[in-house]
């Protein structure tokens, strides 16, 4: 997959890694294969310097002093600081707003996970078929997906506001009661943002399942409606589990994109109104970027770290036993 | 199954209305656009004339100009930085079965787990005391650093299925390994290299968070950055701000109607892995 889905952007990793964990769970271990030949191919190993050299520089040295500072009262300035053991994770369990935007953030990663995916396996399901327009839909349905996450969060705060498409549509269909002001209020400003990002998304799971769907044989199809299955029949017990890759994959995309949310919210609410949208990037940017908060920010980031390892880790145990 | 019957025509008309819904918030950006700056139609609803004048006005007044050059910019090498940094990586990675090279698969893959917000700081310090704020090598270098792990997973998987026997060719033929790999490995992996351009060009035009920090303050803008500055000085002022929105993602969205079949498979194709 990527991207950065989004994905913030297209986030294509964690997809990567499912489908690596997908394919060493179906295969068995491969026999070690004779990758250096009788004819002695030599494959330098000073080709791999370039690329340590900059993920050592860019990824793993950083996010390791990340961790090790979580732990001290280093303020991003000076160069001597003492460890302080979890008092930086107590302040972060501490804030207000710091535990409102874990609320969030896992509030925003759930709805989006679960809406987006039967969105796009309705879709899937809809467009791999005999009609007429299947391409040019599969086209319009995917659009969203290359459209700067940013750039459809504002297109998107112009057809929430007070004034805006959305409420228009409602009042001229005699629905006028429904109308509302979705990114100021409180109650539904996380919600209407999770709308945008199933909008923009469900079309990335869409092309996922697609591809799964390639996998299911015409003839099993056939099989079981001969044997009497109905619709619902042939979904669930033909369908869904020979879908089980593409499902681990697709969850586990937009569930880590959700947990890693910042674009659309600072195009939407900027985290308002009060901390109802803030997740936890945009804390984590915040305060170390604008109210200076250093220690805040960088237990929070290990927070999410391990807040990603472990819900990743879970749905992926949960998704896959269920093929089993 | 395959016969088009009554069913599937009341499911065509049915997705083609999902298909005009999806389209509305698009729709509305175009026309919101062209509506003239005082207009107070909604935005569904046609104004005649269109007007023009906010595609110049955003443009002059949200530099987008300079924004999107230094998107193209940004774009292009680290996507071409990618391409040869992580093919390179990923031959010795599939050739070698040693225990060294698969643990050094495995820590490039590790990547894929840990947001870039875990080394934020530390990395933002870094990059200040070398100067190298607010100018497109640093976002060039942490696009690559970052776009990395993904880009190695998919080469190395691939190149593991591919056979000897062209490099055995080479080989006989007198090529050394760095002839070997660049005139005959790497011609043979252009469906990787598709799909690893395409993933990483649509994640770096888009990316906004590390432009965000690492361009703030200095002159240099990208698409994205120029487009959050610009909005948060015309807000509420639509069909400016629309026009600005439109110049700024018009490229991608060109290149994706003129591309969608490659497109889409890439995004689906990298993920099969």
């Amino acid at each position: 997959m990527t991207l950065s889905a989004t994905v913030s952007g297209l986030n294509s990793v964690p997809a990567a890694v499912a489908a690596q964990e997908e394919a060493a769970r179906l295969k068995p271990p491969a026999p070690a294969r004779k990758r250096v030949s009788r004819s002695g191919i030599r494959a330098p190993w000073w080709f791999l310097v370039p690329a340590l050299g900059i993920y050592l520089f860019i990824v793993v040295w950083p996010s390791i002093t990340g961790a090790i500072y979580s732990f001290t009262d280093w303020n991003g300035l000076a160069s001597d600081w003492s460890f302080v053991g979890f008092e930086n994770f107590a302040e972060v369990f501490s804030d207000r707003r710091a535990v409102a935007a874990l609320v969030n953030t896992v509030v925003l990663a759930a709805v989006v996970m679960v809406v987006q995916n039967v969105i796009g396996l309705g879709l899937a399901l809809a467009v791999n078929n005999t009609i007429k327009s299947r391409s040019i839909l599969k086209v319009v349905f995917f659009a969203p997906v290359v459209l700067t996450p940013l750039v459809a969060g504002y297109i998107w705060s112009y057809l929430l506001a007070p004034e805006g498409g959305i409420n228009s549509v409602l009042s001229s269909v005699g629905l006028s009661d429904l109308a509302h002001d979705w990114l100021g209020d409180p109650n539904t400003a996380l919600f209407a943002i999770c709308g945008e990002i199933i909008w923009q998304f469900s079309g990335y799971s869409m092309v996922i399942f697609l591809a799964g769907l390639q996998a299911v044989p015409e003839e099993v199809l056939e099989a079981a409606t001969i044997d009497g299955a109905g619709v619902w029949r042939r979904f669930f017990s033909v369908i869904l589990p020979l879908l089980n890759g593409a499902i681990v994959i697709n969850l586990m995309l937009s569930l880590i994109g959700g947990l890693k949310q910042f674009d659309q919210v600072m195009a939407m609410t900027g985290g308002g109104p009060g901390t109802a949208t803030e997740t936890i990037s945009t804390t984590i940017y915040k305060s170390a970027f604008s109210t200076g908060e250093y220690p805040v920010s960088i237990a929070l980031a290990v927070v999410m770290t391990i807040l990603i390892a472990v819900l990743a880790s879970v749905q992926f145990r949960l998704t896959s036993r269920k093929a089993d | 199954m395959n016969r088009y019957t009554r069913l599937s025509f009341v499911r065509e008309v049915a997705l083609i209305i999902v298909g005009v819904l999806f389209l509305v918030p698009l729709f509305a950006l175009v026309n919101v656009a062209f509506k003239p700056s005082n207009s107070r139609t909604s935005a569904l609803e046609l104004d005649f004339p269109p007007s023009v004048a906010n595609f110049g006005l955003a443009w002059g007044q949200g530099a987008l100009g300079g924004a999107l050059i230094n998107s193209f910019i940004v774009a292009v090498c680290s996507v071409l930085g990618v391409v040869v940094i992580a093919a390179f990586a990923s031959y010795p990675l599939a050739r070698i079965t040693r225990r060294w090279s698969r643990l050094t698969f495995y820590l490039f893959i590790g990547g894929l787990l840990i947001p870039t917000q875990l080394g934020l700081l530390p990395l933002y310090v870094t990059m200040r005391d070398l100067g190298l704020l607010g100018t497109l090598g640093a976002l060039i270098l942490m696009n690559i650093g970052t776009q990395l792990p993904f880009s190695i997973f998919l080469y190395t998987t691939f190149m593991r299925e591919m056979p000897l026997d062209y490099e055995e060719a080479a080989l006989l033929d007198g090529c050394g390994p760095v002839r070997t790999f660049a005139s005959v490995v790497f011609p043979l992996l252009r469906a990787v290299t598709g799909t690893v351009v395409i993933l990483n060009s649509v994640s770096v035009w888009n990316e906004f968070f590390t432009p965000l920090l690492y361009l703030s303050g200095s002159g240099n803008t990208t698409a994205p950055v120029a487009i959050y500055n610009f909005v948060g000085q015309y807000v509420a002022q639509w069909p400016l701000v629309f026009a600005g929105l439109i110049i700024t993602v018009l490229p991608i969205l060109v290149l994706y109607f003129i591309l969608q079949k490659h497109i889409i498979k890439g995004f689906a194709g990298g993920l099969k892995g």
